[in-house]
């Protein structure tokens, strides 16, 4: 038998192996790999979030503008969830029984132990009959978000909305996790971390059954959620309410500023829309009703627009030539009716076969006077080409914030840079390889052709005007909690490329625009106002756009303003009207009992229903 | 070694109050009872005379048999085995005990002094001895306790069962695995080769090499053929199953006429391969019950399910996983102070060490066993008697694969059988059985020196 007795070494061994064999995959499993300890960190711990008020908005006079306001979550843990009275929660919930059903199988497809959001955002009533009758439906808790309201139901483009985020949010900024809400536009999407705040975020032991088993490390690890903080804004929330008001049953816009500070007071595009709308359960509803409207609500055109400028770029190119020095103060120039080249011409409803002096050839927006001087501007002997002349040209324009992007406070994408076409643009397009002859571009002259400006940049242009050479670059945000002061780059002038002694004449001429007997806007004369404006005809291949831009009082002024007003052909018609209105009320508060009348014919005309006569003014 | 089995129960009892005491004070509880009860069952063990072990195996065996048979319809049901006698307070689970009366009977068989393990008659008696209790535990639902008993093969390995047994074990255990890993068609082509790669270097000489695998290629490439041209739909595996059993059962003949003795035992491997290989597809679709699959296919990484059969091994992998290199500390584990892992403090208590102290801790709990179950060997060896001998192999065979199967489980090296840790897992039956079984060798011991 002893023969057999060695193979005690065999099973020590086959023992040894076994042993060596598991101390091997333990090293490998205990030490080596990673993957086994993060799964166990991801499965015994809940981070619950804690998510922040969102900051408040107010317009600058502190009234409230954007509060928060509790919306209820109704969620499903599908494991935990017992035969109850579907039809009860269902009548509570005013949903169809369908919709339960579909609702839940997608949760249980989703997890069984995870809750997901079976009904998003129910209102506060329903919420408080839900409540009571909770314990009945177990299975099923309620989660508190906060929603947006808005007392003042306007200014819907400027502050935008808020709303989940997408996957390229979540791609681009690591602190969102799918189902958070962002800002989606406006103020809300451009001061989003301002206005956010900080998530907190609770560990949470769990079991396997998903039961918390009490706080993490006793909390240590735990932070609390940091309310968003609160924004003022430039804009004046009775005058945005007023502005949209005058705009109602119109397609256009309004872009008030102060030109002293850049601050934009009112910027209203028709048809607005009711912010309320775009919150609670009906906002996919409501927006596809918005998305689809042919009169595009959702379209921003106080920044996304482009229009020519019409007349009201008249002051740009006799400033242009008195700093060029092709014009001065007195020179004159003829006006037969229509400014000819070649043998076409370009009318003038205005005649003065003695001389059109400056200022009237602001005053009376005369054609003629206008294509001499972008002539003698592009011509100039000193660029020695006209392509030369043309890029100074355009030089000046940009400093005047034309075809730029301003840089403003508005989110990215939101807004437009216009068109003040390039060189290049007319090479490729116009010219393709033939010399440069400034006449095939004298539109440019008096405001049309290629131009694009929006509504923002006109209203700006006015205040550079206003300010006799520089401007502050437009901004919505006045102030910001918890910091001292605004962006850096709307505290310091934007100085012009035109000497500040060449804009009296411009001014006095645009002053005259309101007095009678003469002036285009005599009709929206403010007593006790001096204001300077200046009518405009937008060309467009339908009826063309009403615009006016003006700026009052005529020293140290107040506001600036520019009101475009689709398909309404004159300036004077509708456009000045307007601007007028919202500028007595911005400095007088109220409207004058002489002007109620105009008050009213402009809250009453409506350009977009059918009946009404355009031409009727 | 008395001190060591103190040691290792101490162990336990440690290791068995932490995970207790925050939501187990029950199982806590009952464990001091089932400790205290073990050691005085132990000191009971050590009082009685060795003569009684010897003297009473064959009762002792047959009683437990009785025992495991009652159970089968008296038991109470618990996780679909019905292995249990509910007594109210106690739950006595007979497979425990019949593991050390197995062992007795073994032992006192094969110490007849006229033993020789490879005549028949001792084979078959052997064979009944062990596959007695076996049966009536597979008839109780409990799979994985019978497959305690194959560790005897080690034991009667040491008392001279040929090194082939155990060879042709790890053969079965090879073809089942890539016959369940691959199908058998590529199986059986990997039999075939290996047994005409056998037959080449091994068999027959130089004569008579490749004639008759010519006639075999030959008869395959037809058979092809002919399967291809009138579309009897064998496929290739059908015509490879029937040329090689064909030319093998033709060689198989031939080698016994001619007597070439290599040739016969290469021919009988192959075709017992072949049928195996066949039998364990049969055997694993329709014997195994489907948990036993399941587990088996996990092991096998045929299935991956995580949050089905494969969650017990992911979560203990889990937990032992994120143990790290020194571990979270004593009461600090989190996966399974919340009931990640189950059955925690039965089957997959490993995990909580290796969660708690880490690749430390577990090193120096599989460092303990090996030492323990070696000295059980070294300590077999020196016995005079061969009752003891085999006795004290038994105990360090069992206790060896309760902790092979037993952490190989938690760590994916084995498939999931519900087989206990000695001395760490909760529960009385086990606690006691493996008392009882280590102290009957330590009063053996004790008394090697008597002529028994």
């Amino acid at each position: 038998m002893d023969s057999y007795s060695k193979r005690k070494f065999i099973i020590s061994g086959i023992f040894l192996m076994v042993g060596l064999l598991f101390i091997v995959k333990l090293f490998n499993l205990q030490i080596l790999d990673t993957e086994f300890k993060q799964y166990a960190t991801r499965n015994v711990l809940r981070k619950t979030v804690q998510y922040p008020s969102r900051g408040l908005i107010y317009d600058r006079n502190h009234k409230l503008l954007v509060y928060n306001q509790a919306a209820y979550d109704l969620l499903v843990t599908p494991r935990e969830v017992k035969a109850f009275d579907t039809l009860m929660l269902c009548n509570i919930l005013k949903i169809d029984i369908e919709d339960l059903r579909t609702g839940l199988k997608k949760a249980t497809d989703y997890s069984r132990y995870k809750p997901s959001i079976l009904v998003n955002q129910i209102s506060s009533k329903q919420y408080a009959l839900l409540q009571e009758k909770l314990y009945r439906f177990p299975g099923f808790f309620t989660q508190t978000r906060t929603i947006r309201d808005y007392p003042y139901r306007s200014a819907a483009h400027l502050l935008g909305g808020i709303g989940e985020v997408n996957s390229r949010d979540l791609k681009r900024d690591k602190y969102y996790s799918s189902g958070d809400y962002i800002g989606k536009g406006g103020v809300e999407k451009s001061y989003e971390e301002v206005l956010r705040g900080k998530k907190g975020i609770r560990f949470e032991l769990k079991d396997a059954h998903n039961r918390v088993k009490g706080s993490y490390r006793g909390g240590e690890l735990d932070t609390s959620a940091i309310r968003g903080r609160n924004v003022t804004l430039t804009i004046d929330a009775d005058l945005q309410a007023y502005g949209e008001k005058l705009m109602q049953n119109k397609k256009g816009s309004i872009v008030a500023i102060d030109p002293s500070t850049g601050e934009v007071l009112c910027v209203v595009s028709s048809p607005a829309f009711d912010p309320t709308l775009l919150i609670g359960r009906e906002r996919g509803k409501n927006y596809s009703v918005l998305l689809k409207d042919t009169l595009k609500p959702l379209f921003n055109r106080a920044l996304m627009a482009s229009y020519p400028p019409g007349s009201t770029f008249k002051m740009a190119n006799a400033l242009i030539g008195l700093q060029e020095k092709v014009i001065d103060f007195n020179t004159k120039i003829p006006c037969y009716g229509a400014f000819f080249y070649g043998n076409r011409s370009l009318g003038c409803h205005h005649k003065n076969e003695y001389g059109t002096s400056l200022i009237e050839s602001v005053e009376m927006s005369c054609n003629t006077y206008y294509c001499n001087v972008f002539r003698y501007i592009l011509e100039a002997p000193k660029f020695g080409t006209v392509k030369k002349g043309y890029e100074n040209w355009i030089r000046h324009l940009h400093s005047m914030g034309f075809g730029i992007h301003l840089n403003t406070d508005f989110p990215r994408g939101e807004e437009l840079t216009g068109l003040v076409p390039s060189t290049d643009y007319y090479e490729k397009r116009v010219f393709k390889g033939m010399r440069w002859r400034s006449l095939w571009i004298i539109s440019l002259a008096i405001g049309q052709g290629e131009l694009g400006v929006t509504p923002l940049q006109l209203t700006n242009y006015t205040a550079y005007l206003a300010n006799r050479g520089h401007y502050y670059i437009p901004h919505v945000v006045k102030a910001v909690e918890g910091e001292e002061q605004i962006d850096e780059r709307f505290l310091k002038p934007q100085q012009g490329t035109i000497d500040s002694a060449y804009f009296e004449p411009i001014i006095e001429g645009m002053y005259r625009v309101s007095l009678p007997p003469r002036g285009t806007a005599r009709m929206s004369r403010i007593p006790g106002i001096e204001m300077c404006g200046k009518t405009g005809t937008a060309q467009n291949q339908g009826e063309d756009h009403s615009v006016f831009t003006a700026f009052a009082p005529k020293d140290k002024p107040k506001i600036a303003i520019s009101v475009y007003v689709e398909n309404a052909k004159w300036g004077s018609t509708y456009a000045a009207p307007i601007a007028s209105l919202i500028m007595e009320k911005y400095l007088n508060d109220s409207i004058m009992e002489s002007r109620k009348w105009l008050e009213k014919k402009m809250l009453d005309a409506d350009l977009i229903h059918k009946g009404v006569n355009l031409l009727n003014h | 070694m008395v001190l060591l089995g103190w040691t290792s129960i101490y162990a336990a009892v440690y290791n068995e109050e932490h995970s207790s005491i925050l939501d187990m004070s029950q199982q806590y509880g009952k464990q001091l009872l089932w400790i205290i009860a073990a050691i005085v069952i132990g000191f009971f063990m050590l009082v009685v005379d060795s003569k009684f072990y010897v003297a009473f195996s064959y009762p002792v065996y047959a009683v437990t048999s009785l025992l495991l048979l009652a159970v089968l319809f008296l038991g109470t049901e618990i996780n679909g085995a019905r292995s249990w006698f509910d007594l109210g307070v106690v739950r006595l689970q007979p497979s425990e005990f019949a593991k050390f009366a197995t062992a007795l009977a073994l032992a006192k068989y094969t110490s007849k002094h006229n033993f020789k393990v490879h005549r028949l008659n001792s084979l078959l008696t052997m064979g009944a001895i062990l596959g007695i209790p076996m049966l009536l535990i597979v008839l109780q639902g409990d799979a994985g306790s019978a497959l305690v008993y194959a560790v005897f093969t080690l034991v009667l390995f040491r008392e001279g069962l040929s090194g082939v047994v155990l060879f042709f074990g790890f053969l079965v255990g090879l073809v089942f695995i890539l016959t369940l890993l691959l199908g058998t068609g590529e199986v059986l082509a990997i039999v075939s080769i290996g047994a005409f790669l056998a037959y080449y270097f091994l068999g027959a000489g130089k004569k008579i090499i490749l004639k008759p695998f010519l006639y075999v290629a030959g008869s395959f490439a037809m058979l092809l053929g002919v399967d291809n041209l009138f579309t009897l739909g064998l496929g290739w595996e059908y015509a490879l199953l029937i040329t090689s059993v064909i030319s093998g059962l033709i060689i198989f003949v031939l080698s016994l006429k001619k007597r070439w003795k290599n040739v016969t035992t290469i021919m009988m491997v192959f075709l017992g391969s072949v049928m195996f290989t066949y039998s364990v597809n049969y055997a694993f679709e329709n014997i195994l019950q489907q948990h036993q699959r399941s587990r088996i296919n996990l092991l096998l990484g045929k299935i991956s399910d995580p949050l089905g059969v494969g969650w017990h091994v992911k979560q203990s992998m889990t937990a032992i996983g994120s143990g790290g290199v020194t571990g979270k500390g004593f009461l600090q584990g989190t996966q399974t102070k919340f009931k990640f892992v189950p059955e925690q403090s039965t089957d997959f208590i490993f995990c909580t060490v290796g969660e708690e102290w880490g690749f430390i801790g577990t090193t120096a709990l599989i460092c303990l066993f090996l030492f323990f179950l070696i000295r059980l060997v070294f300590l077999a060896e020196r016995q005079r008697s061969v009752f003891s001998r085999v006795y004290g192999y038994s105990v360090a065979c069992i206790l060896f694969f309760h902790f092979a199967i037993n952490i190989g489980m938690t760590i994916k090296l084995a498939p999931v059988i519900g087989i206990p840790l000695p001395f760490f897992s909760y529960g009385g039956s086990s606690l006691w059985s493996f008392t009882i079984l280590l102290f009957i060798f330590l009063r053996l011991d004790a008394s090697r020196l008597e002529r028994l």
